[in-house]
């Protein structure tokens, strides 16, 4: 995927274009918000990561409000400093599609930028959700494995779909209190490991294969071969 | 032409000062003009004066008003039964009726004067035909003399056919001098009224100045440092009462924050400071020893989860000031807290369970609550994984709410050692941590926030004791 990363701090900037492209993705890389603007505006990405400050008069909001004006719908994803709730709020309202604060986990930035430009791709309304063997009506409520019926909880449902619909992508903790949950804070408990085990107990314990594999530093990963 | 400004500015003498500029230094009236004792004054003593002169005005006008318009009546009355008289039977039918009405008046107060043309006395009372009773003038107040004594008389001059003229009045000499004693008492008491009026000036400038002089010192003082000073209050409930308070409680959240901003950052200082030397030790430690590439990428490891331990540190703190400076009262709403309760109680009761300890719930079908949901969301959320962290396998944890007046109340009972009385008071501020806590993972900012969040709820955080056990009791106001 093509994606573009608008940072000024140098740094960072480096951190985050050699890791993506370790991911395999082609990054481009703009300094300042005039340049930023200029790539964005001119040349087609499949997602922009954007810092909220940057020099040059052009800062993140303006830059995405500016592009957004202009009808371009690319997934954004803020990357900044600013972390109060106000600060990420006005973010989303500006047209981002997802906001993280820094200091961040590359793993994190890197599984929310994969799941953004996926979303991007599906966009039709899905009534069955197939992973390998594993399948999921989304009408009637039911999920199958092997041509087993497995019975789930309206929460471990929930949670197996978010799975499903990032199979074979890594699905941070955070993402899953946020798209599940819809809680925007870190319980001190480990919660999501309590329900994604209950959950592999059900999916994965009486079959011969395990689809929910953990990635190791960053969350979970459904999908039919170990990552 | 617009250019000349420009021009002409260079030409002024070196030094001069730009006269045009300077304000003219203000006159010893407009200074104290200036000051609101001062115009409060004024204008309480111009409205006691104007109160003063229409008391006096309606009295004239109820008093010597009325004595005259009675008199004005009277003699019109008289003149229209002699006008009558005198068209039914000419003059001598006047002349009779006059004589009448004089030899009649017991009150010796009517006058009556009629002459022909020449001006000659035919009949009546009065000594002559009064000198400043102009041909032209038909009713006014003048001297007069009957029967050789001068007197004031009220008359009304009547011009009949023939060129006979006709006075008719009453003699007003004793009302005139009623009027003039009310005409004195009025002089006195507006001397009384503008003695009063200034002494009450004055008394309400002090006033005025009194209460602002201690608002104004008390002012002073904060602005020195002493935060402990506050604007006294005179108990009587009125309106500089009202204002003490209100400037009182401004002052007491004013020292709120500045303790809060003093306790992060000694916190700061202090605790933030052991887990970054801890990771700078290891770091260095790993710098300096560690003999293959897997030690060193272990130990930087390591040092990523110390840093992002300071990080979340440092978020719950920004997410404590934040809450505290109430800037999130923006993004109050209502909604239903039971829903926000039951996921709660959905999301920890696998945990409970995996923990071999049981959570129960008792909640009711709707709670309507006004405020930030995420906030007390987190706030459950905080006491729910202490209430886990400390509660031993096979104990129980509760977790009940209700609706209150005011709005809700939200608790949280465990069976973990609980908290001693002595701790209790401190356990919500920053960083505090119990003995029993020191050995269990935590941050010691779990309660702050809970307490930050009640606080900007107009409520308050509990902790008692659940004999065993700590029992929080979270009291929310769904303030709107």
């Amino acid at each position: 995927m093509r994606i573009l990363v608008v940072e000024d701090d140098k740094d960072v900037a480096g951190f985050v274009v050699k890791g993506l492209k370790e991911a395999g993705h082609v990054v481009e890389h703009a300094a300042t918000g005039r340049d930023g603007l200029f790539l964005a505006a001119s040349e087609a990405f499949d997602a922009i990561v954007l810092d909220r400050m940057l020099p040059g008069g052009v800062d993140g909001l303006r830059l995405l409000e500016t592009l957004r004006s202009q009808g371009n719908t690319t997934p954004v994803m803020f990357l900044s400093a600013l972390a109060q709730v106000d600060d990420r709020v006005k973010g989303l309202k500006a047209g981002g599609d997802d906001y993280m604060t820094k200091p961040f986990a590359f793993a994190e930035l890197l599984a929310r930028v994969e799941a953004l430009t996926r979303r991007g791709r599906n966009e039709g309304p899905t009534t069955k959700l197939v992973v390998a063997d594993l399948e999921m009506d989304l009408l009637s409520r039911s999920v199958k494995r092997a041509g087993t019926k497995i019975d789930l909880q309206p929460r471990e449902f929930r949670l197996l779909e978010f799975l499903m619909r990032h199979a074979a992508q890594v699905v941070t903790r955070t993402m899953l209190l946020e798209g599940v949950w819809d809680y925007h804070f870190d319980p001190q408990t480990n919660v999501i490991d309590v329900h994604v085990s209950r959950l592999r107990q059900k999916i994965d314990k009486p079959f011969a294969t395990p689809l929910i594999h953990t990635v190791r530093n960053a969350g979970y990963m459904l999908r039919p071969e170990p990552p | 032409m617009t250019g000349r400004g420009i021009v002409e500015i260079p030409s002024l003498p070196a030094g001069a000062p730009p006269e045009l500029h300077r304000l003219p230094p203000p006159s010893l009236i407009e200074r104290a003009f200036r000051s609101t004792g001062v115009r409060f004054g004024v204008i309480y003593a111009a409205l006691f004066g104007l109160s003063a002169v229409a008391l006096a005005a309606f009295l004239w006008w109820s008093t010597a008003g009325l004595l005259e318009r009675q008199t004005d009546t009277a003699i019109d009355v008289d003149a229209q039964g002699l006008s009558e008289r005198y068209t039914e039977g000419g003059v001598p039918a006047l002349v009779e009726t006059i004589k009448q009405r004089v030899d009649g008046n017991v009150d010796d107060d009517a006058i009556y004067l009629l002459v022909d043309p020449a001006f000659r006395i035919i009949a009546g009372n009065l000594d002559g035909w009064p000198e400043r009773l102009a041909i032209d003038v038909e009713a006014t107040e003048i001297r007069i003399s009957r029967g050789g004594v001068a007197s004031l008389a009220m008359v009304h001059r009547y011009d009949l056919a023939d060129g006979f003229h006709l006075v008719v009045g009453r003699d007003v000499e004793a009302k005139a001098q009623l009027r003039r004693m009310l005409a004195d008492a009025m002089v006195w008491a507006a001397g009384i009224a503008l003695a009063l009026g200034s002494v009450g000036a004055w008394a309400v400038r002090g006033l005025f100045r009194a209460t602002i002089a201690d608002v104004a010192a008390t002012a002073t003082a904060i602005g020195a440092g002493d935060l402990t000073r506050r604007v006294r209050v005179s108990g009587q409930g009125d309106e500089f009462d009202m204002l003490a308070e209100t400037i009182n409680d401004m002052l007491e959240r004013m020292t709120r924050l500045m303790d809060g901003v003093r306790q992060v950052s000694n916190a700061i200082a202090h605790d933030l400071r052991t887990p970054i030397t801890r990771a700078r030790a290891r770091l260095e430690d790993a710098a300096t020893h560690a003999a293959s590439t897997d030690e060193l990428r272990a130990a930087v490891d390591r040092a990523i989860v110390d840093l992002d331990g300071i990080v979340a540190i440092f978020q719950a703190l920004l997410r404590i000031a934040e809450i505290e400076a109430g800037s999130r009262r923006a993004a109050f709403a209502a909604f239903d807290m039971t829903p926000v309760l039951r996921d709660l109680v959905d999301m920890y009761e696998a945990v409970a369970e995996d923990n071999g300890q049981a959570l129960e719930a008792d909640i009711p079908d709707t709670l309507p609550m006004f405020g930030d949901r995420d906030m007390v969301q987190q706030a459950v959320a905080n006491l729910l994984d202490n209430a886990l962290k400390f509660t031993p396998a096979g104990q129980s944890i509760t977790l009940a709410a209700s609706r209150t007046g005011a709005g809700a109340w939200i608790a949280v009972a465990d069976r973990g050692p609980g908290i001693p009385l002595a701790d209790r008071e401190r356990a919500p501020e920053r960083f505090f941590r119990g003995e029993q806590a020191r050995n269990t993972p935590g941050s010691g900012l779990g309660l702050a926030l809970v307490q930050a969040v009640a606080h900007l709820h107009g409520g308050n955080l509990v902790l008692s004791d659940n004999n065993p056990g700590l029992r929080a009791e979270l009291q929310l106001q769904a303030i709107e």
